[in-house]
């Protein structure tokens, strides 16, 4: 009874807000739309409708895909400072780390499911009806991760909040290990989707034993990017208190995993660069362009740009506190990493083809309608938990013995 | 919940849109294909059934009478095919006889279909030196005075540099300067594709040919990623056959017609090899560079080529073992 009121009472709250609220609802509503036609456009006609092709067969799913299971493990960054180090500031809003992992799973099935030709199959790998190759194709590991990591951050965050609306007093010894189990699951989950990519020989751009750790790398760089502009926006929306501490700290660890990226990925351009073999080519046609073909020349540049002038800015303690300047650089790093891991890293894989093959993939407008209602949904279902978990937090609802119909 | 279970419970939902849909047969079909179990766990009778309902769907929908085998693999045989490199001319007439044979979709002016080849002919330059050259170092490198690093020469390609020019139309074959390389499925005994499948909905089967279960593939495309010899295509729309150039004798794991969403490539023409064919490539080949036959059989042609001639296998650095090979004179 008080779980069903819980529920009641979560949903009652999260959707209700002010005008700003709504319109950002909205906002993220119009694009779900498109994502609508999108998507009756896809399954109607087939894959035909992006712009992918036999020579480039992942595209922007794949890309978006790839870098949301990043950041969905990039909770780590806020769940083990507080749960190992026991820092207090963050440990009051870890549950935050939490939802952003389980609106990020989310949104990375949702890629998933537009990349697949068949997504009315897709009960074919459930084990016991279908076939379920494993241990052999990574895939299925990729699945079992992704699923099991949604289930620990659902399971982590709501009995938290749950314990906190009925003011229960929380299970250490139920709680915790789920905690650490949810800590090596994070880094589990990038490195599994890593090894999808880079098990492939036959592409020498992913064909490399750098691209688990640089995942990870860069992961928690996006990652604490996007939770500091989810902090920053919250606290001055909501009532709930973020200390300045916890910002603080998820700059540090966003600037020092930066750094990594940027070590990692001058490692790998020098390694290839240097010897410049065939194994090269992916890479010379993202960095410089090669028979002609230079579409993804300038992302690549940007994302350099903007992540090496991120990094040296965020090395001065000053400009980590300026708050505006650091809502930007966040803005700006996931913007980055976004370009770097899935323009820069996936598509460029494709190019060229095993056969040598040159060929440029523009995405279609409907991949792109995808694209943008797949995040749209995330970001909704995002703010939506968010709102709820901070009534919760602020104790704005709770649950009251006496008093059943307690609405704020 | 068992399979049995679950198949009941879709039985409700499909009989639920049964009731909607005014044709009743047609929903029927489609709804017992879409749950059917992947084709090598089928028992014997579910096999007739399935193929009964392909029949019937494909009849139907080419206004031709379809034929849907289930041979299975041969006794005693491996399959393997050799081509001469030193004969290919570069003509396509296998690529042709290979799209008539194995309905592969054509070319659709309105754009709801790709064209697919299972073989690509590969032009190879024979390359040239010039005498400028000879004395040019790498334009960007100083210092040249102390030696030349890197010669004029870099990066002209010479003989089998794949470079994936596949798209060729001279008025005459063969050209002067070029020789040509065709790639398919080289059916490997290491098959990176098989590997990464998540649903297993493709496999080796015992005569050492890698198939696709056509109604089992979610199109995924991961054995696309894996496959060193872009072998594999994905039928990105509803696939274009015209109903004149339909083949009607067709495999369950070979020719059939596919679906949209779903993976397809060479099969070393299944419906004829396991009743004692060549494949249709080997028999349109005008200068016989084209070899196949059964690995097992020391008096096979491939066994032959195996013995006699150069042989080699492309990316053998792979460890991809594949069954098809390469042979000069």
């Amino acid at each position: 009874m008080k779980k069903i009121m819980f529920a009641r009472d979560f949903l009652m709250y999260s959707v209700k807000g002010g005008v700003k609220f709504y319109v950002w609802l909205l906002f993220l509503g119009f694009f779900i739309m498109l994502w609508g036609f999108g998507n009756f456009q896809q399954l109607t006609k087939g894959m035909i409708v992006t712009g992918l092709n036999d020579q480039t067969t992942w595209g922007l799913y794949v890309a978006n895909f790839v870098f949301l299971v990043g950041v969905a493990a990039s909770a780590v960054t806020v769940v083990f400072p507080s749960y190992i180090y026991n820092y207090k500031p963050l440990k009051d809003v870890a549950v935050i780390g939490e939802l952003v992992a389980i609106a990020a799973i989310i949104m990375s099935t949702l890629f998933i499911t537009n990349h697949i030709g068949r997504p009315d199959r897709a009960w074919h790998f459930s084990p016991g009806i279908g076939i379920f190759n494993w241990p052999d194709a990574i895939l299925t590991w990729d699945m079992i991760v992704l699923n099991v990591y949604l289930v620990l951050n659902f399971i982590c965050a709501f009995y938290f909040l749950y314990k906190k609306y009925s003011r229960g007093k929380i299970n250490k010894w139920f709680y915790m290990p789920l905690i650490y189990i949810s800590i090596f699951w994070a880094v589990s989950i990038h490195t599994v989707t890593a090894f999808m990519l880079n098990t492939m020989a036959t592409r020498p751009m992913w064909f490399h034993s750098i691209v688990p750790i640089k995942f990870i790398a860069s992961a928690f760089a996006a990652g604490p990017a996007f939770i500091i502009l989810a902090f920053i926006i919250i606290r001055k929306n909501t009532k709930l208190i973020i200390s300045d501490a916890a910002i603080n700290k998820m700059s540090e660890i966003m600037t020092y995993a930066l750094g990594i990226t940027l070590f990692l990925s001058f490692s790998e351009i020098v390694t290839e660069l240097y010897p410049g073999t065939e194994h090269s080519y992916s890479l010379k046609y993202l960095m410089f362009g090669m028979h002609g073909l230079t579409q993804l020349v300038p992302w690549f540049w940007a994302s350099v740009i903007i992540n090496v002038t991120a990094f040296i800015v965020l090395l001065i303690p000053a400009a980590r506190k300026n708050y505006a300047l650091l809502f930007y650089l966040s803005a700006l790093i996931f913007a980055g990493i976004w370009i770097e891991k899935g323009i820069g890293f996936i598509l460029s894989g494709m190019v060229p083809t095993p056969i040598g093959e040159f060929v440029e993939y523009t995405p279609s407008i409907i991949e792109i309608f995808n694209c943008l209602g797949n995040w749209a949904i995330g970001l909704f279902i995002f703010t939506l938990l968010v709102k709820g978990a901070a009534g919760v937090l602020t104790g704005e609802i709770k649950h009251d013995a006496l008093n059943v119909s307690n609405q704020p | 919940m068992d399979r049995r279970e679950f198949m009941k419970s879709i039985g409700i939902t499909g009989a639920a849109a049964l009731l909607s849909n005014p044709d009743e047969l047609e929903a029927k079909t489609t709804w017992a294909e879409h749950f059917q179990k992947a084709f090598r766990l089928m028992t014997d009778d579910e096999k007739d059934q399935a193929i009964k309902r392909l029949e019937e769907r494909y009849s139907e929908e080419h206004g031709r009478e379809v034929k849907v085998g289930k041979e299975p693999a041969m006794d005693g045989v491996l399959f393997g095919q050799a081509l001469n490199i030193q004969k290919c001319i570069g003509c396509r007439r296998c690529v042709h006889s290979c799209v008539k044979e194995n309905n592969q979709s054509r070319h659709d002016p309105q754009g709801n279909a790709t064209e697919i080849e299972w073989i690509r002919v590969v032009k190879m330059e024979k390359g040239n030196f010039s005498a400028e050259d000879r004395d040019h170092g790498h334009p960007f490198k100083k210092g040249e005075e102390y030696g030349i690093s890197e010669g004029g020469h870099a990066h002209n390609n010479v003989g089998v540099v794949l470079e994936g020019e596949h798209y060729y139309e001279p008025k005459k074959v063969p050209e002067k300067d070029s020789f040509y390389f065709p790639i398919q499925c080289h059916q490997c005994e290491n098959p990176p594709c098989v590997k990464v499948c998540p649903v297993k909905a493709t496999y080796r089967e015992a005569d050492g040919v890698v198939v696709i279960d056509y109604n089992w593939c979610i199109g995924c495309r991961m054995c696309m990623g894996a496959c060193p010899y872009w072998a594999r295509r994905f039928n990105w729309g509803e696939p274009n056959i015209p109903k004149d150039d339909l083949n009607t004798d067709t495999h369950y794991l070979g020719n059939r017609p596919r679906m949209k969403g779903v993976v397809e490539k060479c099969h070393f023409c299944l419906q004829r090899t396991r009743k004692g064919r060549y494949p249709a490539c080997v028999e349109a080949c005008p200068v016989g560079a084209r070899k196949f036959g059964n690995l097992l059989d020391p008096e096979s042609e491939v066994r032959k080529v195996l013995e006699r001639k150069r042989v080699f296998r492309l990316k053998a650095d792979l460890n991809t073992f594949p069954k098809f090979f390469y042979y000069m004179d």
